[in-house]
Formats: C-alpha cells, structure tokens, sequence
C-alpha cells in the first residue's frame, strides 16, 4: 500500500502527469532513433547537433514562436549543411562538424545573454525543464514523435541496409543519398523534441546510452530498438521520480538512470558482459587445464 | 543524383555480360586505371590479380557504378551500370562492423532489398529466396545466429549466400579468401566452383598466384592497365609477372625452373605477403607464405 501511494502521489500534481507523459515519449523516440546514430557512428555529430540548434531556439524564444520551430529550422540547416561540408571532402567531417558546433552554440548563449532572465533561460536550454512542459508541448512532442517513429518505420530496411553496407545499399541502387539525409533530419527532430525533458547538454544521454545497452542484450535491430525504447522510457520515468523524491534536477536523474542501466547491463548481460566473458575464459581455462 | 525510385535496367541477353572500353579512372593527377578494355562473358570466372594498389579495388568501384570512368564506358548485359541489381559483392571481411544486430538470415535478407523495393516488406518468396541460398552455402542452421557469433569462413558464406539471394548474375569477391584456414578456403572454393557450374559469371580479386593459377580458367593481371587478361597458361609469364610486379620481382634461376620472387598484397592493408611463385617448370612448385602462419602450405 505505501508503495503503490509512493507511485501515485506525485500524479495528484498536474505537472507530474504531463512531464510523465514527455519523459515517456522522449525516451521511446530517442532510444530508437538512438539505434541508427550508434550504429552509424554518430554519436559526436548528435552531440554537436543539440548544441547547433541553440540559435534557433534563442532566436524563437525572443520572437516569441514556439521554441521547437527555431530549433527544427536551425536543425536541418545544420544537418544538411554538414553533410554538404563533408561530402565536398577538403575538411574531415569531424572537423566540419567542430567548427559549426562551438561557433553556432558560441551565437545562441550571446543572443541568450541579451535577456534580463539570462541565468534561469540558459539552465533551462542546458539541462531541460520537464516539469514545465505544458499541454502544448506534449502535443508537439507527440506529433513530431509519431512522424519519426513512422519514417523509421517505413524505411527500416532501407536505412539498415545503409547502416550495415553502404556499399551494398550503393550496389542495390538504394537512394543512398536521400536517405542519409532523411536520418540526419529525423536526428534533429529528435533533439528539438528531447529539449524540453533533458536540455542540450544531456540529450547524447538519451541517444546513445539506451541503445548502447540494448544492443548489448539483442541479436535483431527491430529488437535492439524495442529494448532500447523500454530501457529509455523506464530510466525517465524512475528518473523523474527520483527527482521528485530526493529533489534533484530532472534530466540528470534521467540521464543517471540509464548510465546506471546501462553499467549494469555492460556487466551482466549474457554473452557479452564483462562478468559473463570472465567466467567464460576461466571455464575455458579449466577445461584446458 | 540517384532518383528516388529507380528504373531497373533491362538485360540485352545477346550482349556480354561485362564489357569495359578504354575506361580510365583518375584521383587528381594519379590514374587508378588507365585505359582499361576487356570482355567477360557469361559464367567466366575471372582472377584478378596484381601488386597493392594495381587497382583492384577501383575496378571493381567501376564495375559496380560507385566510381564513374573519368574516360571510356563500362557496359553490363548491353547498358552502363547505374540501373543493374544484379551485381552482387562480397566485401572484404575486415570492411563490416560484426556487432552490427543483424541475425545470418537478416543479413541475406538484406540482398533482397533491392528487389522489394520502397514501402515494401519482405513477403514469403523472398523468405524462401534467403532460405534457399543458405542451404546453398551450407548455412541454413546458422540462420538465427548473429552474425559476430560466426568464424570467419562461415561470414564469407553468408556474404556468398547475400548475392545469392539477391539473384546477382555478375558477382564481384574482393579477397574471400584472405585470413581463411585451409577448411574454410576450401568450403568457399567448393561453392564457387557449384556457382560456375551454374553460369554465374564472377570476378575475384586475390593476392595468391598459386590459387588463382590452379582454380581459375581465366586469369587478369592488372597494374593500372590490363597487363595479361587468358588462360593462366598464357597470363603468367615471366615478362607479364614482371610487368606488372616490376622491382617487386626477382626472378631467380634455379637448376630445374626459374623462380619468381615476390611481395604480392592485398588491398586490405594486410602485411605484405612473402611468396614465392612458380614458373617455367611443368610442376608447381611449393607454396611458401611468410606472412599467414595459419594458412597451411599446400600440397
């Protein structure tokens, strides 16, 4: 009984119900979006991505738009923008994607600094502000959601292809292009939708570390996907109730949650864990010995 | 640009199945090929072979549509090769991420998707396409395994089994046999020969002499351009060997045949491999391979 009122008080608060529901979603829409960037190797350019997008939501917040218009109209012009640098190949990509990042993240916390609120504003945008997500947000988040989950869906075997052997994907006439694109696209809208819930700074969090333990635990990308969108919609939840409880900022608690799965599983999961492969050679040994 | 949704070339079935005329392939000032004209038809099995760097790689780029000619025209079955599927590869082993979660009969699957199309899922003919091509290779009980839980001649057979499934009629092996034990090189070797008896016409760049010597009917020495391109007979002489190996090669004259001395490599950026090839003598000589202890001398 106090256990189940430990859940259940927090939600008498109409804050908790709907940052319940965004940390939810965001934590579905990330670690499965999070599937293809770990296994493409993206995990620096969506890093630098949530801190390209920083002018764009200034520049919404002080026109008074909806911040995710900003950030999604900064996201694809920088997602397509790098692509653009790195395929020219005169920079190495990482570089390309360095330059961008530290300059256009440089450009929003100036254009931030212009506003009374500076310090309040710039924590916010950092680390998110989930209990402050309104109704509206929610929607947003949902929308932009179902449209990535839909895009992934539909594509699935086409992007794994291109994730897998690009090679192959060029040799199967795929639209290899368009497609690489496409995922970049996707990848900023995910970031926009993720700000709310975990801010700029911590978004890699959400993308890189559920996936990470998942493909840790499955043999199948579809499978890799549905742990990761459990493992990321658990961590968040457990996350924002730790929050609640022991009064720490939102989206760390998060971000902790899933690194504290995420050690767990590098040590035990089967097969592939630490403790598990140690055992095995020690077996081995026996065996030999 | 690649169109959204392409056309899929139509075969001209009384054309060659691959025909390069005078193509060149430039990287700045350096030709990777240059002036590189010759026809394969259909079910050759053709070795290419030459130093690192001849430009092995950049041929089969060619021939797949990923690098276009600076010069010349590469023709498959009578048109360019931008809308054929029916090339398959077989990548080197060192080129793909074996922790990728893709399950054997995911990854032959794969070879499908081409076929199927956008907005498509697989439906049961192509289940029973992949199904098929497993058991082709051997493979079929591996199917629910992952893929990095495979050694590394059972991943070559996968990757055989992909353009298999994807019903390739010109099939292109960059090294599938590098970094086997002699079992494993064996097995593919097995499954090539049952291909060529099927008519599937296949390119196979190798760094071993001896092999492509003894198995292939049709040998391609290559140095940028198409030094010797016939039977093995013909292709491997000493002033071609030496052509195309140049100071790599020391020919020596020993009592009962001419030795050729040389550093061959792969493109793989692999060690350079010690070999000792033979020539001159009616019978092969000894194979002695410095650099793969693990691969047994044979014979």
């Amino acid at each position: 009984m106090a256990a189940l009122n430990w859940l259940v008080e927090p939600l008498s608060y109409g804050f908790m119900w709907r940052a319940l529901l965004a940390a939810i979603m965001v934590g579905i829409i990330c670690s499965v979006i999070g599937a293809y960037v770990i296994l493409q190797g993206m995990a620096f350019f969506g890093d630098a991505l949530a801190h390209i997008i920083l002018p764009g939501i200034v520049f919404a917040f002080l026109l008074g738009w909806p911040l995710a218009v900003g950030a999604l109209i900064a996201g694809v012009l920088a997602a397509v923008g790098i692509g653009a640098l790195s395929q020219r190949g005169e920079l190495r990509e990482d570089t390309a994607i360095g330059i961008i990042f530290a300059g256009s993240f440089a450009l929003g916390v100036a254009m931030l600094s212009t506003v009374d609120s500076y310090a309040v504003d710039l924590s916010h945008i950092l680390f998110g502000d989930v209990l402050g997500a309104s109704r509206s947000d929610l929607w947003i988040t949902f929308g932009l959601g179902l449209l990535v989950l839909l895009t992934v869906f539909a594509f699935y075997k086409e992007f794994m292809v291109l994730a897998f052997d690009p090679t192959l994907a060029k040799v199967l006439r795929l639209p290899a292009t368009f497609l690489r694109y496409l995922l970049l696209v996707l990848v900023a809208v995910t970031i926009v939708v993720s700000l709310q819930t975990v801010g700029v700074a911590l978004v890699l969090a959400m993308l890189v570390t559920p996936a990470a333990a998942a493909q840790l635990l499955t043999r199948r990308l579809w499978t890799m996907m549905a742990v990761a969108a459990f493992i990321g919609a658990f961590s968040n939840v457990v996350g924002l109730y730790l929050s609640f409880y022991i009064n720490i900022a939102s989206g760390p608690a998060m971000v902790l949650v899933t690194t504290g799965i995420f050690v767990l599983v590098f040590l035990f999961a089967p097969e592939r864990g630490l403790l598990w492969r140690a055992g095995r050679d020690r077996r081995k040994e026996r065996m030999a010995g | 640009m690649p169109q959204l949704f392409p056309q899929h070339a139509v075969h001209d079935e009384s054309a060659p199945t691959l025909t390069l005329e005078h193509v060149s392939v430039r990287y700045g000032s350096t030709y990777a090929l240059e002036d590189v004209s010759f026809t394969v038809n259909s079910g050759d099995q053709v070795a290419v072979v030459g130093p690192n760097g001849a430009g092995k790689s950049t041929l089969f780029n060619v021939i797949t549509g990923i690098v276009k000619p600076s010069r010349g025209a590469v023709h498959i079955y009578g048109s360019g090769p931008e809308g054929h599927i029916c090339v398959g590869y077989v990548p080197q082993r060192n080129r793909i991420d074996w922790r990728f979660p893709a399950t054997v009969f995911d990854t032959v699957l794969m070879g499908r998707v081409g076929k199927i199309g956008l907005f498509r899922w697989p439906g049961r003919g192509d289940r029973a396409k992949v199904q098929k091509a497993l058991e082709q290779v051997g493979m079929a009980e591996f199917a629910h395994r992952q893929i990095g839980e495979l050694s590394g001649g059972q991943q070559q057979r996968v990757f055989l089994a992909r353009a298999l499934a994807q019903e390739a009629q010109l099939l292109l092996l960059d090294e599938p046999l590098t970094g086997l034990d002699a079992p494993s090189q064996q097995a593919i070797l097995d499954i090539l020969a049952d291909l060529g008896r099927e008519g599937v016409t296949m390119l196979i760049a190798t760094h071993d002499l001896n092999q492509a010597a003894e198995l292939f009917s049709l040998i391609m020495l290559l140095r940028r351009r198409v030094i010797a391109f016939g039977p093995p007979k013909e292709a491997l002489t000493t002033q071609t060997l030496r052509e195309a190996y140049g100071s790599h090669l020391h020919v020596i004259h020993a009592a009962d045949a001419d030795i050729l001395l040389t550093d061959t490599c792969c493109s793989g950026g692999q060690p350079p491999v010690g070999q000792i090839i033979g020539h001159g003598s009616e019978e092969a000589l000894p194979h002695y391979d410095v650099s793969h202890p693990d691969r047994q001398t044979r014979r």
